[in-house]
Order: C-alpha cells, then structure tokens, then sequence
C-alpha cells in the first residue's frame, strides 16, 4: 500500500431488522434503534441504526484491505446525523500515509443516500514492512 | 442543560466478559462479516489461533457491560432519551479469540457544555487474563438540547 490508494470500497444495505440482530448480538438495546414508536417520541424519523454497527461496516472494509482482524490497530470515527435501515451504505477510503514501522494511515468515511454519517474516520492499519 | 462536571474522572465497577464462540459467530454474521477466521474454527486454527477470532469491532460486546451502567449512573446524569452517539475510539491490542475472559474498566474522562448540549466521554480500558490491553476505548456521547 501506498499514499493515495484507494480502499476497496464496500457497499451494504442493512436490512428491515438488522438493528434488531446487532441489538442482540452487541448487546445494545437502546429504544431508539429497535422501537418505532420510542424513537418518533424523542423526535427522530424512525428508529435508526447504531452508530457501531456502520461503524463496524468501516472497520470491515478496512481489514478486508489490510489483511484480517490483527491488522486494524485504530479506528476512531465522528458519526454525523442519522443511519437508517434499508438504504445502501457505502465505505470509501484512501490512504493517506504508510510509515517506515510499516503503519498505514488511511482516512475513511460512510455515506448514506448522500450524506456522511461518519466522517473523520481515521484508521491505523498494521501491515508488514 | 446544566451539566454536573463533578463526576469526572469517575471509575465505574469492573465488569469480566466470557468470548464465547457462538458469541462471536453472532455478532460477525449481524454485521455481515464473511472472514473465516470469525466463522471457523478449522480456519482459524489453522492460522494459529486457538479458537474463532472476534472482529476488531466485537470490543463493543466486551465493553458495554462496564460501559453500559456507566450511562446510567446517577451522578453523571445523562438523560439517556436525548443521548446520541457522536464519536468512537478504539485501539486494539492482541486479537481475542473464543474462550479468552476480558475485564473492562469504565472512566468518565470528561463532561462539557457547549450551545446547550451535553458532551459526555468515557474511557473503557479491556484487559486479558495474560494482562494484555486488548483494547482501549472513548465513547463519545451528545445529549441534545431540550
């Protein structure tokens, strides 16, 4: 890898009952992302996605670029508005800078029908020098 | 809001997470992770890992159950209802792997107002039996303004 290759990007649409799953699954069940009705209360369209789990979609596309789970050392993000089910997400990325240790430095960001909902996203990947 | 910034530098009770292998293949499949290394153990040990890996992102299963209560502490006051998600930071040590048991530490780092939201920041620092840092987090999070 070198500054200024792009990152693989990685396009998802989560589906009707996704934040029902990674509710389960990550154990975050904060209302607002599996009841309605809950979230329409504190004045959002619906419920939304977690912010963790587009995060997780960064993260993924990150090591399936950097070559598996032990080479992503980093990842910190700023989640902007809001995600929603059933809307394609798509992750881009470039490299920004590969340090002589061997760390790539790569800037990424999650777009959703045309808004960045996380941006900043800074990432150290670890590859071999 | 009004924002208590007594509460800073609060350390919250310890919290020790079991990894368990169908855990780990829950959690890779809800986020759509195909990596063998998550899914199989053949796959994984012939990697040289002694069970299924966990996704880097997995230190959010590890973690909330430190980090969790800490949001609904009463001295910190967040009003959890107005509560969003607005920045995330991990730093990842060693992989987990099926079978490891991970203790995680919950500070409050830091509370600040600004135009009538409350910024809220906790650190959660993730520990292995072998006492190796496999993970240091911030949680960021914004209660919105009435």
């Amino acid at each position: 890898m070198q500054a200024g290759d792009e990152l693989e990007p990685l396009s998802v649409t989560p589906d009707k009952l996704l934040t029902v799953r990674y509710a389960g699954a990550s154990g975050d069940f904060n209302p607002i992302h599996i009841d309605d009705e809950f979230a329409r209360q504190v004045g959002l369209p619906g419920r939304i996605l977690h912010g963790l789990y587009t995060m997780a979609q960064v993260a993924r596309a990150l090591t399936d670029t950097g070559g598996g789970p032990a080479s992503l050392k980093r990842l910190s993000v700023q989640f902007r508005g809001m995600g929603v089910p059933e809307v394609e997400l798509r992750v881009t990325g470039s490299v920004r800078e590969v340090r002589d240790d061997g760390t790539v430095v790569v800037e990424t960001s999650c777009e959703q029908d045309g808004k960045r909902i996380i941006r900043n996203a800074e990432a150290q990947l670890r590859v071999e020098p | 809001m009004a924002v208590n910034t007594d509460a800073i530098g609060k350390r919250f009770a310890p919290a020790t997470y079991a990894v368990g292998r169908e855990k780990i293949r829950e959690y890779a499949r809800a986020v759509g992770e195909t990596n063998p290394l998550y899914l199989d153990v053949e796959a994984a040990r012939a990697e040289g890992y002694d069970d299924v890996v966990a996704p880097p992102m997995f230190a959010v299963v590890y973690s909330l159950p430190a980090v969790w209560p800490a949001l609904f502490d009463e001295e910190v006051g967040i009003d959890f209802g107005r509560m969003v998600h607005g920045g995330q930071e991990f730093e990842w040590g060693p992989v987990v792997v099926a079978g490891d048991e991970i203790t995680t530490t919950a500070t409050l780092k830091d509370v600040s107002e600004r135009r009538g939201n409350g910024f809220f920041v906790f650190e959660s620092v993730s520990v292995n039996t072998r006492g190796e840092t496999v993970c240091t987090a911030l949680w960021s999070n914004i209660v919105r303004a009435v």
